[in-house]
């Protein structure tokens, strides 16, 4: 069985937002728009997004890390939101783990989101029924899109290629072979919902200089070291004093 | 809906037109190529162009979100005149013609010219078409015009181009394929955001080790290895001790340096001498050209003797003090750079720095142990500008990248020249692993564009004798009266800041308020909000912006600004002339300006219209060529005086820069048929070509071309005959500067030729070392630093284009307001809380602001985020939207001059070489807000009003989608 | 939680409509039993008009809280797996019921259904009643398990939150039931009175159980989980946006930190200890005023309680949603 998912790279997040709103982009002219915005050029401007972007401090300066976080629906293997649902309108496809909203029959009861532990559902207050990412499921079979673009927008987008999307459950794919090497986890793993989605943690490089590698033979100082010596002619004290 | 239906099945079952088109991203200067999905003629989608060299198909937040740029409500629509006796700055204005506006102009640029063409500035800001508008203003006849290099990173174009024929900003980069260790510099965003974004994400996946220098962490600083948060302006200490630890653990390129670099050739040491201080030269006659002739000496280690560089079997000196034959004292330059650096020791800059010794000691070692014994071997064969076969192309895999931290202190250049010294030291320029060119860099050092001479370069009715912009080669390249006084209106190229190769757009306004050197009449503003984040000081400028004179006259007479959008900049103008936006026109990004060139070869680009433009918008670019024909300067009109082009795209198919010389703004498809690159003639169909290639030009340069290009025989040869360059001599690495030193020569009155107002010779003497030296900030030196112990800086914000994207419905999402950011344990000593408000006072201004507590910063400083506070009612935002309200801007609290002490009353507050503006210098202190104090940001302006013709603003929804109506 | 106005309505309207009706068939069932005289029709009818009408105006306060009303029918859709579903039949189905008590009543129905085999005089309103009980009992465990069933919500996680739905509702309706006594059939105030008294300082114990319960919660969700850094000092420096989205309107109360105690104090002493002081001096000679004083402080109590149930309950998604920055 399929599992869809994205493994978000935390190693190389630079948090520059630009699965946020080409995620938006992608998404508020499609068939999951619109995604719409209120107040859009006055106070306090709100609208739909299927992705954000969060940042975190971890540690204490002068030994901080600051860690972007992006989350959108991780389309959870054992997804809590969907059979709060009384409507149906969530559901999760058997054939590839999607969870989606069918906006026909969702009556914006926001039951489904009091479920979802990561906060990643959102209402639009506009057209009142719940939106998610989707996995940009219009995009991903849509088979008039060259092979290679047939990935989420947000994947598509992201300038650090922090974003992999594949199949979590075929062993063999990318993800899953990221998440195994590279120790992959899922977000609060204590409600058991299975996330689909999984992050991939910092790593950290370091270059130890050993003291040996300081000194070495072809240590360029020792032929710098060897000034000219003087010409004969230059003074010394043979020219003026005998002893 | 129930199933989802695919975007395909969507757009059928919808009967929808679908269009797709490739062009050029604006959304900032990146330049990133862009796929355009147009849906029944509404924008629906913008990705990444997948063949793009460039960006790879990747996009950012800001590209993402062109779509809400294009359908802003913010956007100018017609030509505006302000109203008869309305005041400037109240935003009214009546809508006019064209015809109108070119008549304006027209009456008025005509008569300027005729009479004094320098009456007549052109500064435009973070554009892109540098060539085309210099040539409109050196084809005018005026020499006051700039682009936004001054206020943004000269220093780094002017540090590294004097040392190394090169830079980093759009000129070169790091080779983050093939590094081991990066250390990035104060950068938050660059320019090159995507590539960037792309190759450190490669780089840290391969493995390689990742440092960053920055008092602050956020963007790529939060995933380096390494974060070392520095006190800001303390870089040029923290460069010379790592240099001064990298050599006396001698792990220089030593190889590199001999062959490479002016470090082995002799430089006069006698103070009595005329030449003091310059290198020696053979005596036997040098052709005269832009080039540094190869007649220096090296002290030979075999023969003991002074003999010509580069001579076969020689080996030169590095260390040492030798005499000629005449009596001359002479020392390598390499050791005087050792003397210099001898008390720039690591516990010294941990001092000024706040970085422990210990650290600085570890980066050095990790920098020269990792260059030496990581040596990357490329068997691709090439041959030296002296002859001689390489077998191969070694590199040292340690590559730096650094931007505006380094370059907006007004000590940027020293601390500039500093790092290029390192990185030359460590072996790394234009090597595999390390630092590369793109072209058409490296170029002669200096280049060989040279500014005007002398008030008599500027002619009525004629284009002015010489380029608006250039780069000196000692003091007699200033462009100064008989009494040494500056003849541009920001005076750059004078004795204040003779390097100033890019500027100083933010004096023009101070100084042609103040008619210091000379009133002006007509100011054009092209696509600079100079009203708001590109001018320090702004209170004062906007005051200045309005001011009279005793006779009720403005003190800039005349203010054109050419924007796409209702900025803060836009009420001030007499006339607005309203831009297309980058989906509405055609556009260049040319070899001639800053092209997207690879490290592989040359790359320029394109922009097509996508889709109409809106109202009666029109395209700059179409404005310049209409105003040229009109005006009849010589560019633009046959010999009869007949207009030459039609417009804009015939104008690119068909100038060349000489008659027949086969260079234009394009280099791709040449020819009369497009069978030529770089050089050939006009080709009808060129822009056809490159639209069908994704709207790029790319040259790949054979493989023996793309290293060592300052002494690539090869590559010299080639650039050469595609016209790249005039001459293909080698471009020596100058560790020591010459240039600099015939500065310091006139300051001390020893130099032949052109010399310093008194009042300026110790400034001179002081800051033209010929060799890098750490001293404080300009502002710091005339600052309290008791009362005012804080830096203030600006972090640019990925998802933000400096004040563009506030009328950017999703983007201004991201961004509503900015925060003080300050670390919790200062915020705690000052008495402020989380999320608090606070004044934030500087000697110059004082703004109220609300602050964030963070531990990504170093505790001595406080940053935000550039350009998000805005003028209510500024940009179509409701007059109490959160930008106006809770926002701020930090331009307010930093000025535009400083006291000049012996130098003048006053003097920029800019780096006195090159005139960079000193952003990331101002000192302030901070108190927390009294409670009775309005929760609102201070100071405060008055709301600007919609200008006519500005689209309806959605108030409540705004939902939409590439189908039905853009606004709901 | 943000407390919404049309949840809070619905729940403490219902729970008193149910409450209601579960005092009048009390009575029903003790008169069958002749443990109590026969009240007047009279109190039956009037009695579940007024039952009706509370069910009737929760069910009608819970459609503003639907995006899409229109298709509330549709929730009716998952009664296997959702408890709103569920509770989505069966508000209907008690309503019926109780309407078919009343009408059964107001028509004065007395047939024996089950002829006089059992001990208890099968009227037909027994039934209907009983129907209506099983009902009303379905219907506390619904709502309750609406938001006992959400884990993540650990402040409701808990079968107390059924058992204070329960109660809760059963005093408010037993108090309404009291003062409708006191007006229609006065030999059966002092009964439901009592009862009312002890239900309400039986639902007062369940719910200082909870609070006491929720005061010693641990989160099982931390920073640490939520992003997979394994760190002690872990900061949001920011959410991601600045105008606020529907995460920070739906799951945080907003209200100032005295607001919040002081709306705790209030149903603490507005829902327990002074409706049932109030139902005291009803019992003790201060008649209808007292008793339908008792069920206005009371109501408003649980609305206070109610408020404060949602404004408790932190949901683990705000851990993402801490800082504007
Ligand atoms: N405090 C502080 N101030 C700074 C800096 C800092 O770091 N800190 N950075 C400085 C730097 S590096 C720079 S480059 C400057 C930039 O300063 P500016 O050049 O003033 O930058 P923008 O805000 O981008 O303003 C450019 C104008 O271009 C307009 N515009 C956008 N698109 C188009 C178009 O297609 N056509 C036309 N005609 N107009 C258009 C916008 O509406 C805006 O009014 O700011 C400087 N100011
Ligand atoms: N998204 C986005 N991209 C942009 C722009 C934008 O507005 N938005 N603007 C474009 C323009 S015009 C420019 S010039 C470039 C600028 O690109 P950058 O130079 O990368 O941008 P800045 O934000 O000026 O970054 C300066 C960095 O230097 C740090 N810094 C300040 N002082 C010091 C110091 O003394 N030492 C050190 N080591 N660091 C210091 C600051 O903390 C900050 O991180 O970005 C370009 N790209
Ligand atoms: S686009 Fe990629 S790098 Fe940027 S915030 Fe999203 S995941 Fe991170
Ligand atoms: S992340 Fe939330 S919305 Fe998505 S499947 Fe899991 S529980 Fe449901
Ligand atoms: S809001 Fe819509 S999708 Fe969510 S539970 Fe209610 S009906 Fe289902
Ligand atoms: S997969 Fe598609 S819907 Fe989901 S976050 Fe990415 S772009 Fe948005
Ligand atoms: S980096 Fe600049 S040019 Fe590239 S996509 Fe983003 S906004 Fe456009
Ligand atoms: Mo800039």
């Amino acid at each position: 069985m399929t599992q869809l998912a994205l493994v978000i790279d935390l190693n190389v997040c630079v948090g520059c937002h630009a699965c946020v709103t080409s995620c938006k982009e992608w998404n508020t002219s499609g068939w999951a728009g619109p995604m719409a915005d209120e107040n859009p050029y006055e106070r306090d401007p709100t609208g739909t997004f299927f992705n954000r972007v969060q940042t975190f401090e971890v540690g204490a300066f002068p030994f901080t890390e600051t860690v972007h976080f992006p989350k959108s629906c991780l389309h959870c293997e054992e997804p809590p939101c969907v059979p709060v649902c009384p409507t149906g309108a969530s559901y999760k496809r058997a054939e590839d783990g999607i969870v989606l909203v069918d906006y026909d029959k969702c009556i914006g009861c926001k039951y489904c989101s009091w479920a979802c532990p990561y906060g990643v559902r959102e209402l639009d207050e506009h057209q009142k029924v719940m939106k998610k990412c989707t996995l940009c499921v219009d995009r991903i079979y849509d088979e008039s899109l060259p092979e290679a673009e047939r990935k989420p927008a947000c994947v598509l987008a992201c300038p650090t290629n922090a974003r992999l999307f594949g199949d979590v459950h075929d062993p063999e794919s990318e993800v899953s072979v990221a998440i195994r090497e590279r120790g992959g986890y899922a977000l609060m793993p204590e409600w058991g919902t299975k996330p689909a989605n999984h992050y991939l943690p910092r790593r950290k490089t370091r270059i130890e200089v050993t003291e040996e590698e300081l000194v070495r033979a072809d240590n360029p100082l020792k032929k710098e070291r060897k000034l000219p010596k003087p010409a004969f002619d230059e003074p010394s004290l043979d020219d003026v004093t005998s002893w | 809906m129930s199933e989802p239906l695919t975007e395909s099945e969507l757009r059928r079952r919808r009967g929808e037109r679908v269009e797709q088109r490739n062009t050029t991203c604006y959304m900032c200067a990146c330049r990133c190529g862009i796929r355009v999905t147009v849906v029944d003629g509404k924008v629906r989608y913008i990705q990444g162009n997948p063949d793009h060299p460039l960006n790879k198909g990747v996009i950012c937040a800001k590209g993402a979100s062109g779509i809400m740029k294009q359908y802003s409500p913010a956007r100018l629509t017609q030509p505006l005149l302000r109203k008869p006796g309305a005041e400037r700055g109240a935003g009214e204005f009546e809508p006019i013609s064209w015809d109108e506006a070119f008549r304006i102009l027209e009456e008025r640029l005509a008569r300027i010219r005729e009479t004094d063409p320098k009456k007549f500035a052109l500064f435009t800001g973070r554009d892109q078409m540098q060539a085309l508008t210099g040539l409109f203003a050196k084809q005018f006849g005026t020499p006051n015009y700039a682009a936004h290099g001054g206020v943004c990173s000269v220093n780094m174009a002017a540090g590294m181009i004097y040392t190394i024929g090169g830079s980093f900003w759009e000129f070169g980069g790091p080779d983050l394929d093939r590094a081991k260790l990066f250390v990035m510099i104060g950068t938050a965003e660059d320019h090159h955001s995507n590539p960037l974004k792309i190759a450190i994400s490669k780089f840290k996946r391969r493995g390689g080790r990742f440092v960053s220098i920055n008092p602050v962490r956020t963007g790529y600083s939060a995933i380096a290895d390494e974060w070392v948060p520095i006190r800001p302006g303390t870089d040029g200490a923290l460069l010379l001790a790592i240099t001064h630890e990298i050599i006396r653990r001698g792990l220089y390129d030593r190889d590199f340096l001999v062959r490479y670099t002016n470090a082995p050739q002799l430089v006069n040491v006698d103070p009595e001498s005329p030449e003091y201080g310059l290198l020696v030269r053979t005596r036997d006659p040098v052709p005269e050209g832009c080039f540094d002739p190869q007649n220096q000496l090296w002290w030979d280690r075999h023969t003991d003797r002074p003999v010509r560089t580069h001579t076969e079997g020689a080996d030169p000196y590095l260390l040492g003090s030798f005499t000629l034959e005449d009596g001359t004292p002479v020392k390598p330059a390499f050791q005087l750079l050792v003397d210099r650096l001898k008390d720039y020791t690591p516990e010294w800059a941990s001092r000024i720095t706040g970085i422990p010794a210990e650290t600085i000691r570890r980066l050095a070692h990790e920098m020269g142990v990792t260059a030496r014994d990581h040596r990357i071997e490329l068997p691709i064969p090439w041959t030296d500008a002296w002859g001689r076969e390489h077998e191969s192309v070694t590199g040292n895999p340690v590559a730096f990248h650094a931007m505006r931290g380094l370059a907006a202190h007004s000590n940027g250049f020293h601390t500039i020249r500093a790092l290029s010294i390192l990185m030359t030291v460590l072996g790394t320029i234009d090597r595999p692993g390390g630092f590369r060119h793109k072209a058409p860099f490296p170029r002669p050092i200096p280049p060989c564009a040279k500014p005007p001479k002398g008030p008599e370069d500027v002619r009525p009715g004629q284009p002015l004798n010489g380029m608006p912009l250039g780069w000196p080669a000692g003091p007699d390249d200033l462009f100064v009266d008989e009494r040494g006084e500056p003849v541009r209106i920001d005076k750059g190229f004078s004795w204040e800041y003779p390097l100033s190769v890019h500027g100083l757009m933010h004096n023009v306004i101070t100084n042609a308020w103040r008619g210091d050197p000379y009133r002006i009449d007509t100011l054009m503003i092209f696509m600079a909000n100079m009203a708001w984040n590109s001018t320090m000081n702004t209170v004062e400028i906007r005051r200045m912006l309005n001011d009279k004179d005793e006779n009720g006259e403005y003190k800039i007479p005349f203010l054109v600004v050419c924007d796409a959008f209702q900025s803060e900049m836009v009420a001030f103008a007499d006339l607005v002339l309203p831009d297309t936006t980058y989906l509405e026109r055609h556009d260049v990004m040319s070899l001639l300006d800053r092209p997207i060139s690879e490290f592989d070869g040359p790359v320029d680009s394109v922009r097509v219209p996508v889709v109409p433009p809106l109202g009666e918008c029109k395209p700059f670019q179409e404005v310049l060529i209409e105003l040229g024909s009109r005006l009849k300067l010589p560019a633009f009109v046959n010999p009869d005086g007949s207009r030459k082009y039609r417009d804009y795209p015939d104008f690119i198919v068909n100038y060349e820069t000489e008659p027949g010389s086969g260079i234009g703004f394009l280099a791709g498809w040449r020819g009369k048929g497009g069978e030529k690159h770089l050089r050939g003639e006009p080709n009808p169909r060129q822009w056809e070509m490159y639209e069908k290639n994704g709207c790029v030009f790319h040259y790949e340069l054979p493989r023996s071309y793309q290293y060592f290009r300052n002494w690539n025989q090869g590559y010299l040869e080639w650039a050469q005959r595609h016209r790249l360059t005039r001459y293909a001599e080698p471009i020596m690495i100058q560790i020591y500067s010459e240039v600099l030193q015939k500065f310091r020569l006139a300051a001390e009155g020893k130099w032949p030729g052109r010399q310093p107002p008194q009042r300026l010779r110790e400034r001179i003497r002081t800051y033209f070392d010929p060799l890098p030296f750490y001293h404080e900030p300009l502002e710091a030196q005339v600052t309290d630093t008791q009362r005012y112990p804080l830096n203030a800086v600006t972090q640019r914000p990925m998802a933000m284009y400096h004040s563009w994207d506030s009328q950017n419905a999703w983007l201004r999402q991201i961004h509503t307001y900015n925060y003080l950011y300050m670390s919790p344990q200062l915020g705690e000593r000052l008495g402020v809380e989380d999320g608090g408000w606070v004044w934030v006072e500087s000697p110059w201004g004082k703004v109220r602001c609300r602050c964030r507590f963070s531990e990504a910063v170093e505790p001595n400083t406080v940053w935000t985020w550039n350009a998000i506070g805005k003028q209510p009612g500024a940009w179509n935002l409701a007059p109490d939207a959160n930008e106006g309200r809770d926002g701020f801007l930090l331009n307010h609290l930093i000025s535009e001059e400083l006291p000049g002490g012996a130098a003048g009353a006053r003097v920029s507050n800019s780096d006195p070489i090159t005139g960079q503006a000193g952003w990331y210098d101002v000192r302030v202190r901070i108190y927390p807000a009294r409670a009775d104090e309005p929760g609102r940001t201070w100071p405060e302006f008055e709301p600007a009003r919609p200008v006519p013709g500005e689209p309806e603003r959605p108030r409540r929804w705004l939902v939409f989608s590439a189908r039905g109506k853009a606004r709901a | 939680m943000h407390p919404a106005f049309s949840v809070i309505f619905l729940t403490t309207l219902i729970g008193a409509g149910q409450g209601l009706f579960l005092a009048l068939y009390t009575v029903e069932l003790y008169a069958a039993l002749e443990l109590l005289p026969a009240p007047p029709a009279a109190f039956y009818t009037w009695g579940s008009l007024a039952a009706l009408a509370l069910l009737g105006l929760g069910l009608f306060a819970s459609f503003f809280h639907l995006g899409h009303p229109e298709r509330a029918w549709r929730a009716a859709a998952r009664w296997r797996t959702s408890w709103l579903s569920r509770e989505v039949i069966v508000l209907p189905a008690l309503m019926a019921a109780v309407a078919a008590y009343g009408l059964a009543h107001l028509l004065g129905l007395d047939w024996r259904i089950f002829g006089d085999a059992l001990p208890l005089p099968g009227h037909v309103t027994l039934l209907l009643g009983g129907i209506g009980t099983v009902l009303a009992f379905a219907l506390y465990l619904c709502t309750g398990m609406i938001y006992a069933c959400i884990r993540f919500l650990q402040e409701w996680h808990t079968p107390l939150t059924v058992i204070n739905y329960t109660l809760l509702g059963g005093a408010s309706g037993f108090t309404a039931a009291t003062a409708l006594a006191a007006v229609l059939s006065p030999a059966h105030t002092a009964f439901l009175g009592r009862w009312a008294i002890v239900i309400t300082l039986l639902g007062m114990a369940t719910r200082v159980a909870s609070l006491v319960r929720n005061a010693r919660l641990k989160p099982k969700s931390t920073l640490e989980s939520a992003i997979g850094v394994r760190h002690t000092r872990i900061v949001q420096r920011s959410m991601g946006f600045m105008g606020g989205s529907f995460n920070t309107r739906e799951f945080f109360h907003g209200a100032p930190p005295v607001v919040y105690e002081a709306v705790r104090w209030a149903f603490l002493v507005l829902a327990f200890p002074l409706p049932a002081l109030l139902l005291a001096v009803g019992l003790e000679g201060g008649g209808t005023p007292a008793f339908a004083a008792a069920f206005a402080v009371q109501y408003l109590g649980l609305l206070a309680e109610r408020w404060f149930f949602f404004a408790q309950a932190n949901h683990p998604q705000n851990l993402y949603y801490q800082t504007v920055g």
